[in-house]
């Protein structure tokens, strides 16, 4: 009788260690998420990326703005006839990272280019209307977008992203 | 920690490592084999729970940091805006909070528990001083981490503890500018408090190492004041001493959530949810509670210098115990005489505390001075004294004979001791509460609030119709500025959808700017946007409403209180009951009468209020029956409107309360269900050796 009981008895005791031990790792798991979570972004910050509106009327050919959305730079340029000529006329399958103008801009608003200004590289801001291709140019390590905003030189690996934004009438943008 | 050990690692790599560095060794013979005596209670686990709380209170408090401004104009909001839009932002700085009050709980314990077993004595000695130093620091931590959140009591807390020093002949004035950095308690005293803040933990971490280390040459007492003599009276720290101290630290979170998730304010001061005010101290200048018996102390003595002296020298006396009771036998278990002289000391403390939430005036001065003396005359006369009057019992030869012995009535004593300390510390806690007292208004009638208790939640409809009321009465002169309209969609809150929340914001109109060309224009409110306050700065608040700025509303239901006195904030513990702040606006709203009541003269400007602080208030009655048009049914009473807008700002003072105590409810039965795991694996580990 000794034999069964002693028998039983380690894998009782093993089970109630094996159980405590996973409550223990569940509930630690549980509350590391609150430490981790804190670092997101909060409410304020969220609240305050809301989309923004802005008027293009005061932009002449040629000109360009930045605008902060989400603490990113935005670059809203107005291109001249020529800049939008050059920008379609290169062959697509050529670009390091291929993608037509067409795709970049909004169509009857071909004349409007909208990016962010953040080089895909490094994270640097790109000078606009410097370079070699009529776009810009990041000084940091040289990298040269077109007038399309698609890397043509550089380390760069990719465009410069075009945000999410739409037309809400023909002067005005939301960019968000 | 003591000392080389032989011990090698299994795993080549670690061997490796080994022979460089013993660490594993050093671990090994510190936390694994280190022997722990057999006899040890429950009272010893607090040392665990301290490291746990110290664990704690380090990460949490480095969290916040990552959050918090520490700038006189900002600081207050950085804290709210913790609470409001960090995620768990509410969580972390409930545990930072609780958790200081918690890690003095625990200290508390663990000093009486060293000084009724006589810990401090031969050959503890230098363990014991680290242990008061471990304190002191301690109190300056906790102190500097109670200035931060910039509220009234952090303020004035702040400029009556500094001016301590000034008590200091000739020198004193100049020590006291030079901590402020200033003439007066201001941005460079917040500057440096936050940064010794985040300094001082760092110290008591490293002077706990010390602590630990002392302890391991030493070897730890135990209830029977024996040193163990042979293997049989030791066990391994792990398994054994390790599910013990783990099972007494899940115990103590039981505790700390019940702060944390349930009675996040029960210790805190109402009068800290009020942005600090240079021109106006609070009636009454309260410590946190652990301050409260040396604050008693400091009071008792009519002379400033002599006050400050006899405050620290109060703390300073504990590194003098080890000389100042020489008797021989270590444990009051077998000292009649001392053992009822600590009880004695235990309630002199306790009654010590209570006196310091007490105004300082009448028979309070009187007792204050009886108990002063009582605190030093037990280290200054009764121990010296006792060390060698008293005659005590045999002690036992080794500690596997005082287990041996120990059947039957064995767990009496701890119960009793339980309970008189939980009743103790109940009362103690409760005595700031009556600190926080309005004077000279009538108690308020307790109102039934859908929020309270630990399942409660706010009533959607009470929420919508007292944001109604807000909006059409008392927004023309209070603000509601912590709040930002997407507030009104977030979960827990009164339930609009997005799409409401903007529509209602755009009713507002903001100012925004500069725009390019440097000019400050309006706009429609959009959600991200605050409630605009209707005066641009406190002196037009004050200048339009005849002297008396009206409060913004956003925290008001935290930051007024009234006092519940004896017996009753020993139940509100227990029954969760935190809702004088709202009991005490809904009352201030009802409570105008038309005219003072005989031989009352109120000044000019003023209205007579049954439940105002010193009944003579300078609002005008806000509300009156039918003001406010409810297009859901609900009575347009003066009762009904009231009840609605402190629900309404109630949910604006915590929005996220919902979430508070649904988490708390799963922290709870998790922690329960732990619990019993703990115990009884902690029952099987141990099962072999009884
Ligand atoms: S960051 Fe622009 S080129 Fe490197």
């Amino acid at each position: 009788m000794t034999t069964a009981s002693s028998a039983d008895h380690p894998t009782r005791r093993d089970f109630l260690f094996v159980a405590t031990g996973a409550a223990a790792a569940v509930g630690g798991a549980a509350a590391l998420w609150p430490f981790i979570s804190q670092m997101n972004p909060d409410a304020s910050t969220i609240a305050a990326g809301a989309p923004i509106e802005v008027d293009l009327s005061p932009i002449a050919e040629g000109q360009d703005i930045k605008v902060f959305w989400r603490g990113k730079p935005i670059y809203i340029s107005h291109r001249t006839k020529k800049q939008i000529d050059e920008a379609r006329a290169v062959n697509v399958a050529s670009l390091p990272d291929p993608q037509s103008d067409e795709a970049r801009v909004k169509s009857g608003h071909e004349q409007w280019l909208v990016v962010i200004g953040i080089c895909t590289h490094l994270g640097c801001i790109p000078i606009a209307h410097e370079g070699s291709y009529d776009g810009f140019f990041c000084p940091c390590h040289g990298s040269q977008y077109d007038s399309s905003g698609r890397i043509r030189q550089g380390p760069a690996p990719a465009n410069l992203p075009v945000p999410p934004y739409q037309f809400v009438s023909d002067t005005k943008i939301q960019i968000g | 920690m003591s000392g080389p050990s032989d011990y090698q690692p299994s795993n080549p790599a670690l061997q490796w490592i080994e022979r460089r560095l013993p660490i594993f060794g050093l671990i090994h013979s510190s936390f694994v084999a280190y022997p722990t005596p057999r006899n040890l209670n429950y009272w010893w686990t607090f040392g665990a729970i301290l490291s746990f709380m110290l664990g704690m209170q380090i990460l949490t408090g480095v969290i916040l940091a990552m959050h918090y401004t520490p700038h006189a104009d900002l600081a207050f909001k950085s804290v709210e805006l913790i609470v409001r839009d960090v995620n768990y932002g509410w969580l972390l700085r409930n545990m930072h909070a609780v958790g200081a009050s918690m890690f003095f709980v625990a200290v508390y314990v663990h000093m009486f528990r060293g000084l009724y077993y006589g810990s401090y004595k031969e050959p503890r000695e230098v363990l014991w001083i680290l242990g008061v130093i471990i304190y002191l620091l301690m109190m300056a931590t906790g102190f500097m981490g109670y200035v931060l959140p910039w509220g009234q009591m952090s303020f004035w807390g702040a400029t009556v503890i500094t001016n301590l020093f000034s008590a200091i002949p000739y020198v004193g004035e100049s020590i006291v500018t030079l901590l402020w950095g200033g003439y007066s308690v201001g941005n460079p005293t917040l500057n440096r408090f936050f940064s010794l803040h985040y300094l001082l933990p760092f110290l008591i971490a490293g002077v706990v190492v010390l602590h630990v280390w002392a302890l391991h040459v030493a070897g730890q007492n135990n209830p029977d004041g024996v040193e163990p003599k042979t293997e049989k009276d030791t066990v391994p720290f792990t398994p054994h001493a390790t599910i013990k101290d783990m099972f007494g630290v899940t115990c103590f979170m039981l505790l700390y959530a019940w702060f944390i998730f349930y009675m996040p304010n029960y210790l805190g001061d109402a009068d800290n949810y009020i942005p600090a005010n240079p021109g106006v101290t609070p009636p009454h200048i309260v410590p946190e509670w652990y301050y409260l018996p040396f604050y008693a102390i400091l009071r008792s003595i009519p002379n400033k210098l002599a006050g400050v002296i006899a405050m620290f020298g109060a703390i300073i006396i504990l590194c003098f115990l080890p000389w100042l009771d020489s008797a021989r036998t270590k444990s009051s278990k077998y000292r009649p005489l001392a053992k009822q002289f600590f009880w004695i000391f235990v309630a002199v403390c306790i009654l010590l505390g209570y006196l310091g939430a007490q105004p300082p005036e009448g028979i309070y001065v009187v007792a204050g001075r009886v108990l002063t003396f009582c605190y030093f005359a037990y280290f200054l006369i009764v121990l010296p004294l006792l060390a060698r009057i008293e005659k005590p019992r045999p002690v036992p030869n080794s500690i596997s004979d005082a287990v041996l012995a120990k059947t039957g009535s064995r767990s009496t004593p701890m119960v009793s001791t339980a309970i008189m300390l939980a009743l103790a510390g109940s009362l103690f806690a409760g005595s700031i509460d009556s600190a926080k007292a309005s004077e000279g208004g009538d108690q308020p009638p307790s109102i039934k609030w859908s929020f309270s208790g630990p399942f409660g939640k706010f009533d959607r409809g009470a929420l919508q119709r007292g944001l109604k009321v807000y909006k059409e009465v008392c927004a023309s002169c209070h603000g509601l500025s912590y709040v930002a309209f997407r507030n009104l969609a977030e979960p827990g809150g009164p339930g609009y959808s997005v799409a409401q929340a903007s529509a209602f914001a755009s009713e507002y109109k903001v100012k925004d700017g500069p725009n390019d060309a440097g000019d400050m224009f309006e706009r429609a409110g959009r959600p991200a946007d605050y409630f605009p306050s209707p005066f641009p700065n406190e002196q037009a608040a004050r200048a339009a409403n005849g002297g008396a700025a009206p409060p913004d509303l956003s925290l008001i239901t935290k930051a007024r209180s009234y006092k519940r006195g004896f017996p009753w904030f020993i139940v509100d513990f227990f029954t969760q009951y935190q809702e004088q702040g709202p009991d005490y606006v809904a009352a201030v709203l009802q409570g105008f009468e038309d005219k003072a009541p005989e031989g009352v003269t109120l000044p000019e400007g003023s209205y007579y209020n049954k439940y105002f602080p010193g009944h003579a208030i300078k609002m005008p009655k806000p509300l009156s029956d039918g003001q406010v048009s409810y297009d859901d049914g609900s009575p347009t009473t003066v009762a009904q409107y009231a009840k609605d807008v402190t629900t309404f700002l109630m949910w604006t003072a915590e929005p996220h309360m919902e979430a508070r105590k649904r988490l708390g409810f799963q922290v709870f039965v998790f922690l329960i269900i732990f619990a019993i795991l703990m115990y009884f694996t902690k029952k099987k580990v141990w099962a072999d050796s009884h």
